[in-house]
């Protein structure tokens, strides 16, 4: 076993170390000279010049949002889905982990515990989506088809924690209900024709 | 055992003389497949996995001898044929849970199935119930299990409580195809696999062992998992802290699986203990008796500065021995800088005892360690209570009995049913309390070199040998001639005839015999079994290598010196290697390191022990102190190793380094002082950083390092006193701790649940008219306590048992240094 991580007593640093950034100036005529530099190197007008060019052209291609929304793909990967058991309307998570293991972004988390049928309940499970990068790997490795990717893809609520609930990303009941659930058919998805790829295995009953 | 070497796989491989195959490969990191296989323990063949062709022929690398020039194959095509059909079989109705599997991946199976690359299945059979079991600490499903028995083994092999069994598992037998078209080892391994699933041999549904949950960790797949544990955590979240146990002096290695508590809560939290379980069993303290860290500790001003105050004040430190090489080091320092007396009873027992030990023997330390016992096949223990003085020492009695048929003598005044249950070859002798001595001299005048031991004391043993004539009764085979009348044919005119035929018979006949015998009166003293000889002498075929241990008992007995001089007495004269077992974690460190005085002075600073200013890690003191699971360090073992420990878990208050740089020192970390360590009492200059912990594939223990048997001067005086004839008489209490609690720290552990009490065995409970849950009052010369009855199942006879893991009960105030004491006790 490697013991260096454990010889490293400097708990200040976390890794983090200092990009080569010049200093600034302290002095008045250093000051100065970056004033100069900034104003007259004519950055801005760049810029303004792209702006103007396109504002004549008459010719916008800009989606009015929000008055306009584009459609969104089956495949998109926005804010995630938990789904439900179409047969029994219970949770399809089961607990596994795998998605808090492969999560590239380590984003999320999970509480589980025996419940009282000797299962395995999720008491609590979150996703930071500050740092998601909706790369879809939880999907993808999800063995139930548990967790997917939706289409929500506004992120602007008054609660941010309304996304990242485990209540919110369930499918509603009444929803499930009335067999609105729609099968995600990006990654992890099951593929067509999958019954033909299966070796068989004996049974004796 | 002579060094050979062998070809594995084209690979010249060096190795011992009768070393099984699959431990030379493992040594020589070659891979062979197996399942049921334990190292230190025996073959179960229960998996045939192993199998590799030694010399063209096919044989279990498990339970085949290597012998000089021996060429093996790891694999042949129908080897290949053999592992794919077992594994396809291991497959066979085992559910695909593995997503809630507490085992997540850590396992075997899943590990072996994808190694042989099973993609099909080509066997079938009807499952039956298998539904799951609660065990109490333990939670076993049969359907998970692959019942390799590899838990069965180690209970047997290591453990000795011999609490499992393979049952009937009640299924229907295999279908006869399979015998024809099978290959024929996979077919066998199905066969008895079909038959049995894994039990309790007390028939009960609940366990009743020393719950140590060895057998958890040895199990391959997800059947057997410490119910504590359940649907927490999956393995690869937690991350592994290499620690030492802190419980007691083996100083096991282990690792902390630690992760954040819960999502709200950021905190690391130990969620489990593991260890490395081919090279080191754990005991119940060890593996369930994690999280004992002072927690929610932050940083008091106030407290801090009133421990300065006191410091400054005090004139004596207290503490006891659950503290690290670096404590006790810097703990000597400040008694060098400002004279502080030490102060630490138990330790200073022992550091006395080592050093009239030494007086004879002129080595610092005892020969002997665990590793050692675990290797000998005769063994004697006096003077500790070793199941619970050292769950270890008790493993190794227990492996040595069990694997390499040895056999082994426990001196001690408590009865001890797990002991006796260990093995057949095992005698015990329960003598009288302050009767050591003589099972001392006892050892002196069995085994012992009389030509070289002194003259006296051959004298002295002489003197306790008389001829006595005793009339044995023999049975005697004799030869009878008997004439028999017997119905024959006769062959020509086919008639029946009465012919007389002689025939010789054996008789067994009694005969009384006088027959002059020695008679030994130590025997006779020490209440040992009538045919103790006889047994000892069948119990001492072949066997080559000795091994004594000596324990607690022995170092407050009111006449420890000389029993410290017969100990090396013994360890001269006679091929025994004595392991002496300290009785804390750390008191062998503490003896070497400190100079520890008797008497207190007026202000006591006390570390972890009442005092008037108190550090406590236990939370319950004037400042608080980071417990060893919090702290790094290094611990003493009884293995005279200088084991490392790692921090498990944070803490944010002040340790005794902190209080030590207020007063002058200077040292970033405690850690600092490792390098320090005096290298005059066999310490090494190394630092803390570089100390490994692990082992190696072959078991070489690459921990720390192996304190030098530093040489002192060495007296000719070999005189040692007779025996006293003092012993207690009448009701006795004893002061140990039941199964897994050692100290306050495993008390505060909250999966260890014991119930703190005045323990009684059943036997003593039948015979009085006292109950499980009385209050009785316990009288002694020193004081009185009273407290509720417990019984306790895993003691036998009339000695009552006291435990020191309890404050609250503080049974110490009734003893008077010695473990034993006479008590009255009373109901009320």
């Amino acid at each position: 076993m490697k013991m260096e991580q454990f010889n490293d007593r400097n708990v200040a640093d976390n890794g983090y170390f200092l990009v080569d950034i010049e200093d600034y100036p302290t002095d008045g005529w250093g000051k100065f000279k970056r004033v100069l530099k900034r104003s007259f190197k004519g950055e801005l007008f760049v810029g303004l010049w792209v702006v103007l060019r396109e504002m004549i052209k008459f010719d916008i291609h800009t989606v009015q949002y929000p008055e306009e929304k584009m459609p969104i793909g089956p495949r998109y990967r926005a804010v995630h889905e938990m789904k439900r058991l179409w047969e029994s309307d219970a949770e399809r998570c089961i607990g596994c982990g795998l998605c808090e293991k492969i999560c590239i972004s380590d984003c999320i988390r999970m509480d589980t515990k025996i419940d009282e049928n000797s299962r395995k309940e999720v008491t609590e499970y979150t996703i930071n989506l500050g740092r998601c990068i909706f790369c879809g790997y939880c999907a993808e490795v999800c063995p139930e088809l548990a967790i997917t990717h939706g289409g929500e893809y506004e992120q602007a609520s008054e609660q941010r924690e309304h996304f990242v609930d485990y209540e919110y990303m369930l499918t509603p009941l009444d929803k499930m209900k009335a067999g609105k659930q729609l099968e995600f058919e990006g990654f992890g998805a099951i593929t067509p024709h999958e019954d033909e790829r299966v070796k068989k295995t004996p049974l004796a009953y | 055992m002579s060094k050979i070497m062998i070809n594995i796989d084209g690979k010249d491989v060096e190795t011992q003389e009768g070393q099984y195959l699959l431990e030379a490969a493992r040594a020589n990191d070659i891979f062979i497949p197996a399942i049921c296989y334990l190292t230190r323990c025996s073959p179960t063949l229960a998996c045939r996995i192993c199998l590799v062709e030694a010399d063209g022929k096919q044989v279990y690398a498990c339970n085949a001898k290597a012998k000089d020039g021996m060429k093996i194959v790891t694999s042949t095509e129908n080897i290949e044929k053999e592992r794919r059909a077992i594994m396809e079989v291991y497959d066979v109705n085992h559910p695909l849970q593995c997503g809630v599997c507490d085992q997540s991946g850590e396992c075997e199976l899943q590990n072996y199935t994808l190694e042989i690359g099973v993609d099909s299945q080509s066997y079938a059979i009807k499952d039956v119930d298998r539904s799951a079991h609660d065990w109490g600490h333990l939670h076993y499903d049969p359907g998970l299990c692959i019942v390799c028995e590899r838990c069965v083994t180690a209970c047997k092999d290591m453990i000795g409580d011999n609490s499992l069994k393979t049952i009937p598992r009640g299924s229907e037998p295999l279908s006869a195809e399979y015998k024809a078209e099978m290959p024929k080892d996979a077919y066998a391994m199905w066969n008895k696999l079909n038959k049995s699933v894994i039990g309790l041999t007390n028939g009960t549904d609940v366990l009743d062992c020393t719950s140590c949950g060895e057998c958890a960790a040895v199990c391959p797949v997800g059947a057997l998992v410490d119910t504590q544990f359940m649907y927490k955590s999956n393995a690869w979240e937690l991350r592994q802290v290499p620690a030492t146990c802190g419980h007691c002096s083996a100083g096991c290695q282990i690792s902390y699986d630690i992760k954040h508590t819960s999502i709200d809560n950021p905190e690391d939290k130990i969620y489990r203990v593991m260890n490395e379980w081919n090279y080191v069993s754990l005991c119940g303290a060890g593996r369930y008796g994690f999280d004992y860290q002072n927690a929610g500790v932050v940083k008091d001003e106030s407290a801090f500065a009133n421990a300065i105050e006191a410091f400054k004040k005090a004139d004596t430190i207290a503490f006891t021995s659950t503290i690290t090489n670096e404590e006790a080091y810097l703990l000597q320092q400040m008694k060098e800088k400002f004279g502080y007396k030490l102060i630490n009873h138990e330790a200073k027992a022992f550091q006395e005892f080592l050093d009239n030990y030494s007086q004879i023997s002129g080595q610092k330390l005892y020969k002997g360690d665990l590793k050692k016992v675990h290797d000998t096949n005769f063994i004697v223990s006096i003077g500790s209570a070793l199941k619970t003085d050292n769950p270890n020492a008790r493993y190794a009695l227990n492996n040595s009995l069990t694997v390499r048929k040895g056999a082994g003598i426990y001196f001690h005044p408590v009865k001890d049913p797990i002991i006796e249950g260990i093995a057949k070859s095992i005698m015990t002798v329960t003598h009288a309390p302050l009767q050591e001595e003589v099972a001392l001299y006892l050892l002196l005048d069995l085994f012992a070199d009389k030509t070289a031991l002194p003259a006296d004391i051959v004298e002295y043993l002489a003197s306790f040998h008389s001829q006595k004539t005793i009339t044995v009764e023999e049975v005697v085979k004799e030869k009878v001639v008997e004439v028999v009348k017997e119905m024959q044919v006769n062959e020509e005119s086919g008639e029946e005839v009465e012919v007389e035929v002689e025939k010789t018979k054996m008789v067994s006949k009694k005969v009384s015999k006088e027959v002059e015998v020695d008679e030994n009166k130590l025997l006779e003293i020490l209440g040992a079994d009538e045919n103790f000889m006889e047994t000892l002498e069948k119990n001492l075929k072949k066997k080559e290598s000795f091994a004594l241990m000596v324990g607690p008992d022995l170092y407050r007995h009111p006449r420890a010196k000389n029993l410290a001089r017969l100990v090396a007495l013994v360890e001269k004269y006679s091929q025994f290697e004595v392991t002496m077992i300290p009785a804390l974690t750390n008191s062998l460190g503490v003896a070497l390191l400190c100079d520890l005085d008797d008497e207190r002075g007026e202000y006591t600073v006390g570390y972890n022990t009442e005092a008037d200013f108190v550090l406590s890690a236990l939370g319950d003191g004037d400042l608080d102190m980071p417990a060893l699971n919090q702290q790094e360090g290094t611990l003493t073992s009884v293995n005279k190793r200088v084991n490392p420990t790692n921090a498990a878990l944070g803490y944010g208050g002040y340790e005794l380094n902190d209080i030590a740089n207020a007063l002058g020192f200077t040292a970033e970390n405690v850690i600092d002082y490792t390098v320090k360590l005096p290298t005059s009492v066999g310490f090494q200059a190394k630092e803390f950083d570089n100390l490994p912990n692990h082992y190696e594939n072959d078991g070489t223990e690459v921990r720390g390092y192996v304190l030098e048997n530093v040489a002192v001067t060495q007296s000719d005086d070999e005189n040692v006193d007779k025996f006293s004839d003092d012993k207690l008489e009448g009701c006795i209490i004893y002061l140990a701790n039941p199964v897994r609690q050692f100290t306050e720290f495993t008390n505060k552990a909250t999966n260890l649940d014991e119930v703190s009490g005045i323990y009684m065995s059943e036997e003593y409970l039948s015979k009085t008219d006292y109950n499980e849950g009385d209050r009785v009052t316990i009288k002694t010369q020193k004081g009185e306590l009273s407290a509720n009855i417990v019984c306790d199942n895993k003691i036998a006879g009339d000695i009552v048992v006291l435990p020191t893991f309890d404050k609250k009960l503080n049974a110490e105030v009734l003893f008077d240094g010695y473990r034993f004491s006479t008590a009255s006790i009373q109901k009320g």
